[in-house]
C-alpha cells in the first residue's frame, strides 16, 4: 500500500490549538491500523478556525479536516479520511474552501505548502527567483523597479518603499543598514508573525534584494520577545540561508555581502515605532528621536538605514520576480498589490485574508469572517491596531485603501481588523487606550507622557457623571493636544479610538445619543 | 530561602562570575547590552541588582545607564519567577471574547494578582499584550507553551495537568 502524506501546520497559532498533540496521534493511530503516512509539518494557510487543520494529499488533490484535536483522531481515521472519505470535520479540497478560494495570496502564496525552513522547498515555490532577478541588474534599476511597483510600507505609514529605497542608495555612508522591524505590537496583528514562523526565506530574499539595491551589507531583524517560535525559525533560516550561499560575504557568489543579524527585542510597544527600535537596536532604552534626521540618512548607529516592515520586505521578491507592472495592476488608487488582512477577535471565521486593496470592511467581517463567534451582533471594529479608530457602520462600504481610510479619519494601518460584538463597554477600551499609551509611552514628549493619564482619569470622571460637559470638553482638548503635539504615533494617534469610541457610542459613557 | 535573597558572599562572586561570561560574548558586538540581558535572564531567570554592575563595568557604561536600559523594558525581570508561569493576553482581541473572565479565573486559579508572584514562589501572572494569536483569542503563554481558544474550564485543566496546581 502506497504511502500518505499528511500535512499539519507548525505555525504558533496552530500549536496554541494542539496541532502538536494531533500530529502524534496521528503517527500512533496510522501506525496501529498498518498505515503508512509521512506527517509533514508546514506554514499555516490561516484558517485558524479550523485549526488544528489536516490536509490528505489524494489523488483528488488535497482534503482539509478541521479543526482536529487528538481526540478526533482515531474516529477521523476510522471514517477513511486517509483515504479521503467524507467526515463530519472534513471541508474538501483545501484550495476550494471560500475563505481561501475567494483571496488573492501574493505575499501568502506558499502559505500551508511549504517546510517553512527547507530551502528545496522555497526554491520549488519560486523561490529565490527574485534575489536572482536583483543580481542580474544594476541596483539602481532595482530601486526604480520597486518605486515602479507602487509598494507603500505596510507597517501602518505607508510610505512609498521605493522613495526610501532611493534615498539610502543615495546617502553618503562606508557603511549601510537594511533593519526588519519585526516588533508586531498590535492587538489583532499576526501577519508578520506568520510570515517570520511560515516563510522566512521570503523576509531573507526581500531583505538581501534591499541590501544589494541600496549599498547595504548588514541586516537586522528585530523580533518582538512575544514570539520565540518566529526567532527560532529565523535564526535557523538564517543559519541555513547563509551555509547555502544566499547570505553572507558572497550572496548567490555574487561577491556582494549581505550578512544577517536577529535581533530580540524585550516588550516595549513603542518600539515598534523605527526610532525608538533604532535605540533599541542600539543596547539602549526605547525612546523616540526626533526627526530629522530621517533614519534614511542617519538611522542606526548614525548610519544610513532602510527601515521596512516584514510583509513589506516579504512583498519585494515577488516584484523583482514578476515585474513592477504585475504588482502594480493589482489594488485601487495609490494603494497598489495585495494587503494581507487579520481578522481577529470576536470573529467566527478568524485568520488571514490577503486580497488586493480596494475590497471593504464589510466584505471582511461578513462574508470572509462570518460575522461574530458569539453570535451577537457587531458592535464596534477597530481597524489598523490600538491606535486605529472604531469604524463606524456608515463607513462599511468604503473600500480599503490608505487614502479613503484617511478621508473618513481611520488607518488601514497594519491591516489588523479586531471585532466585538454588543456586550463590549466602549468607556471601558477608550480607556483601556489611554491606559495602554500611559503604560507604553516612551517619555520623551509631554503630550504622549502625561497625556495619557490624564486621559484616564478625565474619561473615569467622565463616566463616573462628574461635570460631565466639562469633562467632554476636556477630553476632547486633551485629545487635540496628543494629537497634535506627540513627537510620534503612539501618542498622536491614541486619540483615534477613544474619540471614535465616544463619537458612535456615547451611551457607553453617560451622555445621550446624539 | 527564596532565590532571589542575599546568599552570602561566595553565591554572590559565583554569580557575577556567571554574568560577566554570559555579557562578555556581546561586550564587542555593537548595541550588545540588550543581547547580554537577555542572555543574563535566559540563564539566571531574572537580572538581579548586582548584576546591573557587573554589565556596567563589562560595557564600560554607568550603573546608571543600564538600570535605565533594565528597567525600562517589561521582558526583564528584577525577582525570580514563580514555579509556574502565566502569560495571559490583556489586549483588545482577547478582551473581545472573555478575557476579563479568563483573567479573573487566573487570579482565583492561581492565588495571585496580575504582576504579582505568589509569596511562596508557586506561581507567577503576568499580563501580557499580544501574543499574536488574535484569531483564536483569549489566549495565553503557560510555562512557555502557548494555548489558544481558552475558556476558564480549560485554564483550570491545563493548571491542574502536569506541574501541578500550586
Amino acid at each position: 500500500m502506497s504511502r500518505i502524506t499528511v500535512s499539519i501546520p507548525r505555525d504558533s497559532a496552530a500549536r496554541a490549538l494542539g496541532a502538536d498533540d494531533t500530529a502524534a496521534a496521528l503517527v500512533v493511530e496510522a501506525a496501529r491500523r498498518g498505515l503508512a503516512i509521512d506527517v509533514r509539518r508546514t506554514s499555516s494557510r490561516g484558517l485558524f478556525w479550523l485549526e488544528p487543520l489536516l490536509e490528505v494529499h489524494t489523488p483528488a488533490g488535497r482534503l482539509a479536516y478541521g479543526p482536529v484535536q487528538a481526540a478526533d483522531v482515531p474516529a477521523l481515521l476510522d471514517a477513511g479520511a486517509l483515504q479521503g472519505a467524507p467526515h463530519a470535520l472534513g471541508h474538501g479540497r483545501v484550495e476550494l474552501i471560500p475563505f481561501l478560494a475567494r483571496q488573492r495570496r501574493e505575499v501568502f502564496a506558499r502559505a500551508g505548502l511549504t517546510d517553512p525552513l527547507s530551502l528545496a522547498d522555497h526554491e520549488a515555490h519560486g523561490g529565490w527567483a527574485g534575489l536572482r532577478a536583483a543580481l542580474a541588474m544594476d541596483g539602481a534599476d532595482v530601486v526604480e523597479q520597486v518605486l515602479a511597483s507602487g509598494l507603500r510600507g505596510r507597517g501602518g505609514a505607508a510610505f512609498p518603499a521605493g522613495i526610501k529605497w532611493r534615498t539610502v542608495r543615495g546617502a553618503a555612508g562606508a557603511r549601510k543598514h537594511v533593519v526588519c522591524n519585526a516588533d508586531e505590537g498590535d492587538s489583532g496583528t499576526f501577519s508578520d508573525r506568520m510570515l517570520m514562523e511560515g516563510d522566512p526565506y521570503a523576509l531573507l530574499e526581500g531583505m538581501a534584494i534591499a541590501g544589494l539595491a541600496v549599498g547595504a551589507a548588514e541586516g537586522w531583524i528585530y523580533v518582538r520577545s512575544e514570539y520565540p517560535d518566529a526567532l527560532a525559525v529565523l535564526q535557523e533560516a538564517i543559519a541555513r540561508a547563509t551555509a547555502a550561499g544566499w547570505l553572507g560575504d558572497s550572496v548567490a557568489g555574487s561577491g556582494r555581502a549581505f550578512h544577517v543579524h536577529l535581533r530580540q527585542a524585550a516588550g516595549s510597544y513603542v518600539c515598534g515605532e523605527e526610532t525608538a527600535l533604532l535605540e533599541s537596536l542600539e543596547g539602549r532604552r526605547g525612546i523616540v528621536r526626533a526627526k530629522p534626521p530621517l533614519p534614511a540618512v542617519a538611522g542606526l548607529f548614525g548610519e544610513p538605514t532602510l527601515v521596512h516592515n516584514v510583509i513589506t520586505l516579504a512583498s519585494v521578491p515577488a516584484v523583482l520576480a514578476q515585474g513592477a507592472a504585475a504588482h502594480a495592476a493589482l489594488g485601487t488608487g495609490r494603494s497598489r498589490g495585495t494587503l494581507p488582512f487579520q481578522l481577529a477577535g470576536n470573529i467566527r471565521h478568524g485568520g488571514l485574508v490577503e486580497l488586493p486593496f480596494g475590497h471593504t470592511l464589510r466584505e471582511l467581517v461578513f462574508d470572509f469572517g462570518g460575522g461574530t463567534r458569539s453570535g451577537r451582533p457587531v458592535k464596534a471594529i477597530q481597524v489598523g491596531g490600538p491606535l486605529g479608530s472604531y469604524v463606524a457602520e456608515r463607513h462599511w462600504d468604503v473600500p480599503l485603501d490608505y487614502e479613503a481610510y484617511t478621508a473618513i479619519g481611520a488607518t488601514v494601518g497594519h491591516g489588523g481588523i479586531v471585532v466585538h460584538d454588543d456586550t463590549a463597554r466602549m468607556d471601558r477600551l477608550a480607556r483601556y487606550a489611554m491606559a495602554f499609551c500611559a503604560a507604553e509611552s516612551c517619555g520623551k514628549c509631554t503630550p504622549c507622557r502625561i497625556g495619557s493619564t490624564r486621559g484616564v482619569e478625565v474619561i473615569d470622571r467622565l463616566v463616573a457623571g462628574e461635570n460631565r460637559p466639562q469633562q467632554l470638553q476636556l477630553l476632547r482638548d486633551l485629545c487635540d493636544t496628543m494629537t497634535h503635539g506627540s513627537l510620534c504615533p503612539m501618542g498622536g494617534m491614541t486619540p483615534n479610538p477613544v474619540l471614535s469610541a465616544l463619537e458612535q457610542h456615547p451611551g457607553d459613557f453617560g451622555l445621550p445619543a446624539t | 530561602m527564596p532565590s532571589g535573597a542575599y546568599a552570602g558572599p561566595a553565591a554572590e562572586a559565583e554569580r557575577a562570575g556567571r554574568v560577566r561570561a554570559l555579557a562578555q560574548p556581546h561586550v564587542a558586538e555593537r548595541g550588545g547590552l540588550l543581547p547580554a540581558l537577555h542572555a543574563v535572564q535566559d540563564a539566571l531567570g531574572f537580572v538581579a541588582d548586582a548584576d546591573v554592575a557587573v554589565l556596567a563595568e563589562a560595557f564600560n557604561l554607568s550603573r546608571a545607564e543600564v538600570h535605565g536600559v533594565v528597567t525600562y523594558y517589561h521582558h526583564f525581570r528584577r525577582q525570580p519567577a514563580g514555579r509556574r508561569v502565566l502569560q495571559l493576553c490583556r489586549a483588545e482581541a482577547c478582551q473581545a471574547c472573555g478575557g476579563d473572565e479568563l483573567a479573573a479565573a487566573a487570579e482565583r486559579a492561581l492565588g495571585c494578582a496580575p504582576g504579582q508572584t505568589r509569596a511562596d514562589g508557586a506561581a507567577t501572572l503576568e499580563a501580557v499584550y499580544c501574543l499574536g494569536l488574535c484569531a483564536s483569542a483569549p489566549a495565553a503563554r503557560l510555562d512557555g507553551r502557548l494555548h489558544a481558544r481558552l475558556t476558564p474550564e480549560r485554564l483550570q485543566a491545563l493548571l491542574a495537568a502536569p506541574g501541578g496546581r500550586p
